[in-house]
């Protein structure tokens, strides 16, 4: 092994036709070091990424240039399935999961313990009988070391996000051969308690020798962890740093090139509210994983309203249930009238909007341009940015004013992409969650839901996030319902605070109240009530 | 310089100038072989306006994620009704022609709105079910060619009076109505069969436009991502029938213009096969399973039909002896399982 590394990646660069996306980078990792790769969205740790783990879009882009010393020889992966045979693991940013297999199948997938039968021995190895038994039980031992509640049965596609971040988790953590396990943001859909695990996970892994790969937006998760700081800006590195010797502060200023303020939070002036906009009274929702059982709440007009919880509590369900997404029973009355549930439709006809956690699932067109996912909601429910011929019949799509529309949106919310005319399954992930709200916005809504609207967004663009948010409540008075994992994000932009428990809300609590009281809520400890 | 060369190349795609430039070979190679080059020229484009709209009315099933219509025959089918009722009833000229494709437009509504049903059942597995669906219509249909009522002598075995003929002549009906409005000769051995061009870049046009519409973005949209589309209002299911029904009507249209340019109706077993070659024609025109462009049609159809054109006239002149037959098929399911092949790349 030269100098003692285990993985030598040397002037790595790479373009996208003529997007310049690397530039002349170096990563050197030891065996049993976490480093830690943080910037700013689209700064290129996912293309880094993916190119150490020989995946088929970089190759199908024109490849890459500059050489990688993997475990004391030269690698060029032609292939994922290469790169797991030399032991490099990876969970990728968005899931790489089987649907419509259960947790246990694609935890197991390509490592299946075969019991030996005669057939096999006539045929050989593929015919050997699956021993179910042994694979369970291997699973259930991965997800005890994640302590989570996790049922290994259930389909992948019926998982709440957490969940299916979890199983890739678990995936990648029971693989013996493994060396080096690239974690590309594991943590971003996680409550602080379930991402700590994680994190525990990840240090007991680095302990036994396997070197780590970490990107999160999450710098406190960086600075708790990493042995070393590499700091990516637009492709080239900015900056190696140890966590001992700097701060989230100087880490984020290095991701962006410039010097950041303090963020201010928590200090919000205390609003007061009168009209009622959306009454909810004993909602049931049966989103699997995320099932809500009998809330009622109140949401005032002009009011930016957290919901808070841990994963599979079914703070997710809320927005979805009203929205119609999942079956759902109860009465939510809006503006006074009551609103018709399981026809999403509907419920955009009326003024509401989501930005749904699973981006990647419901949330975007990926194969279309970006134009299409801003404006194809409005267009469709709203019948704006269409051209009425011979009287109504025929409803023109008026692509002209869709791209300007787009344009407006791209540069509100600084969204990184060649123009509009891209196809969204270029994007960063942290610039897809952009498009994600810039199509809510787009259909000017009354009450707008957001669950997860941070997911995978840097600290910069965080803040452009939330203030956009904080802006359309106060500028145009829209009213939000915002579902987080992240506790700090809702203390600093919500009015009042629900923890949804067990499907059912475990209490309200201002944003100033001590995080302390949160805690206890979110499992379902405490009978506090609003105001306390 | 490079980057661009590599840029245009993977724009025009590698199996398609691979065919393009084998063709313009071929073309060259004519004449040492004795191939007249201006019948040859001749004979892609009369081809070409047989079979383009047979190849278009894939694209909205494609677009809806229904996938390649391998069920084509279920709106040929419609398309044959509508012409041998149409000679039945005696109409002829363009009268003729139109009550054809009235006729078969009403079957293929019918015939596409079950058929929707039908693969709106079975998502995921839509072109498998959809060739069961092709084969097995094709088979009922030739009991029923036996059994309908039809009447005219032009039509009915010549002895015993009842049951069709397997060819049908529409010579005397509406043979090359289209072929031959306001048709351009160009010296002895080129006729432009600008009706038939027309007609098709009519229905192109009609295409085109639905997908420019409220409608058809809603269809696109669902076959992108059908959760996404359900969660914006959309009623997928209705969506995708609606996508089967203009395939299945297109097919049936397409059909008819083939007839008036061949100049036969050809019942019982001849449907058969026709979905293989217009879906061949789509994916080597750089469609796949999933994505299309109207230009794929033109394309493709062009570059497929020249193909099968040439290659036979050539290579039969080379080795004097006929093998026509054979490079059809070794073309055309060539290309079904090499587009097939890719798509398992593309995964999400
Ligand atoms: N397949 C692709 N085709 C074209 N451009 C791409 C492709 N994949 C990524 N890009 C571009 O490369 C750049 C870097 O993307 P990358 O996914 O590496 O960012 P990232 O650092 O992981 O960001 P994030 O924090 O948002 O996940 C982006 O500008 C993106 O648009
Ligand atoms: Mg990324």
């Amino acid at each position: 092994m030269s100098e003692g590394y285990l993985l030598k990646m040397e002037s790595i660069s790479k373009d996208f036709y003529e997007n310049q996306v690397l530039q002349d980078v170096n990563l050197n990792v030891k065996a049993g070091e976490i480093v830690g790769l943080v910037g700013e969205n689209g700064a290129g740790k996912s293309t880094l990424m993916n190119i150490l783990f020989g995946e088929e879009t970089i190759h199908e882009t024109g490849g890459y240039r500059g050489t990688i010393m993997f475990d004391g020889k030269e690698r060029n992966f032609s292939t994922s399935f290469d790169a797991l045979e030399a032991g490099i693991g990876m969970v990728h940013q968005e899931f790489v999961l089987i649907p419509g297999f259960t947790a246990v199948e694609n935890i197991m997938l390509n490592r299946e313990i075969t019991k030996d039968n005669f057939v096999a021995e006539v045929f050989g190895d593929r015919m050997n009988t699956l021993d179910w038994e042994a694979m369970r039980k291997r699973t259930n031992k991965a997800i005890e070391t994640l302590e989570i509640n996790l049922n290994p049965n259930m389909l992948v596609k019926d998982m709440p996000v957490g969940h299916r971040q979890f199983t890739e988790i678990a995936r990648e953590i029971d693989r013996e051969s493994t060396k080096l396990l690239i974690l590309d943001e594991p943590t971003a859909v996680l409550a602080e308690s379930e991402a700590e695990i994680v994190l525990k996970v990840i240090k007991k892994l680095s302990q036994k020798g396997i070197a780590i790969l970490f990107i999160t937006h999450r710098l406190q998760e960086i600075l708790d962890i990493c042995d070393n700081i590499v700091v990516l800006r637009d492709g080239k590195i900015q900056k190696e740093l140890k966590p001992k010797e700097t701060s989230a502060k100087e880490i984020a200023e290095y991701m962006v090139g410039r010097e950041l303020s303090e963020q201010v939070s928590g200090d919000k002036k205390a609003r007061k509210f009168k009209e009622t906009v959306l009454k909810v009274e004993d909602l049931w929702v049966d989103m699997p994983g995320e099932q809500v059982n009998g809330v009622s709440f109140e949401v005032k007009k002009g009011e930016i309203f957290g919901i808070g919880g841990l994963t599979g509590q079914g703070k997710l369900g809320i927005a979805n249930g009203i929205m119609g997404l999942y079956p759902s029973e109860g009465t939510v009355l809006f503006n006074g009238k009551e609103l018709e549930l399981n026809n999403p439709k509907n419920a955009l006809k009326n003024g509401l909007a989501f930005v749904s956690e699973d981006r990647r699932g419901l949330g975007l067109l990926l194969d279309q341009p970006l134009s299409w996912n801003v404006a194809f909601t409005v267009m469709q429910v709203k019948e704006q940015f269409i051209q009425k011929h011979l009287g109504g019949l025929i409803k023109w799509r008026d692509d002209r004013a869709i791209a300007e529309l787009t344009r407006e949106y791209i540069d509100k919310l600084d969204i990184k992409c060649v123009s509009e005319k891209q196809f969204v399954r270029e994007l960063s992930g942290g610039n897809q969650q952009k498009v994600c709200l810039a199509k809510a916005f787009a259909q000017n809504p009354e009450l707008l839901f957001v669950s997860e609207p941070t997911r995978g967004i840097d600290v910069g663009a965080k803040r452009l996030v939330l203030d956009t948010l904080r802006q359309y409540n106060e500028e145009y008075g829209v009213t939000i319902v915002i579902s987080s994992s992240e506790l700090e994000e809702l203390r600093a932009i919500s009015d009042r605070i629900a923890i949804v428990n067990e499907g059912q809300i475990a209490g309200i609590l201002p944003p100033s109240a001590k995080p302390a009281n949160f805690g206890l809520l979110m499992l379902g400890k405490s009978e506090l009530e609003e105001g306390a | 310089m490079k980057k661009k060369i590599r840029g245009i190349i993977s724009s025009i795609g590698v199996p398609r100038l691979l065919i393009g430039l084998f063709l313009i070979a071929l073309f060259v190679i004519a004449p040492f072989v004795d191939v007249r080059v201006d019948t040859s020229i001749n004979d892609v484009i009369a081809r070409f306006g047989m079979n383009a709209v047979l190849v278009l009315s894939l694209v909205p099933m494609i677009k809806s994620g229904c996938g390649l219509n391998f069920g084509l025959q279920l709106g040929v089918i419609a398309g044959l009704i509508g012409a041998v009722t149409s000679l039945e009833l005696k109409l002829t000229g363009f009268a003729g022609f139109f009550a054809a494709i009235g006729i078969a437009i009403f079957f293929a509504i019918i015939f596409g709105w079950l058929y929707g049903l039908l693969l709106n059942r079975v998502k995921g597995d839509e072109m498998v079910v959809a060739t069961y669906v092709g084969f097995s219509s094709v088979s009922f249909m030739s009991i029923m060619w036996l059994i309908l009522p039809y009447k005219s002598p032009d039509m009915v075995w010549a002895y015993g009076g009842s049951g069709l003929r397997t060819t049908i002549s529409t010579e005397g009906y509406w043979f090359h109505v289209l072929n031959d409005f306001l048709k351009i000769e160009l010296g002895t051995h080129i006729t432009i069969p600008t009706g038939t061009l027309l007609f098709f870049g009519l229905l192109t046009f009609i295409i085109w436009a639905f997908f420019r519409t409220k409608s058809g973005t809603a269809m696109e949209a669902v076959g992108s991502n059908p959760e996404y589309a359900r969660s914006c209002g959309i009623n997928v299911d209705r969506v995708r029938i609606v996508s089967v029904i203009m395939s299945t009507i297109f097919a049936a249209i397409g059909i008819i213009v083939y007839e008036q340019s061949f100049g036969f109706i050809q019942l019982y077993n001849a449907p058969l096969l026709m979905s293989f070659p217009a879906i061949a024609a789509l994916l080597l025109g750089g469609a796949s399973v999933t994505k299309v462009k109207i230009w794929n049609v033109v394309v493709g159809t062009l570059l497929f039909q020249g193909i099968l054109t040439m290659t036979p006239s050539v290579i039969n002149n080379i080795i004097k002896s006929d093998m026509s037959e054979t490079i059809r098929i070794i073309i055309s399911n060539g290309m079904i399982i090499y587009a097939l092949t890719r798509r398992m790349k593309v995964r999400s």
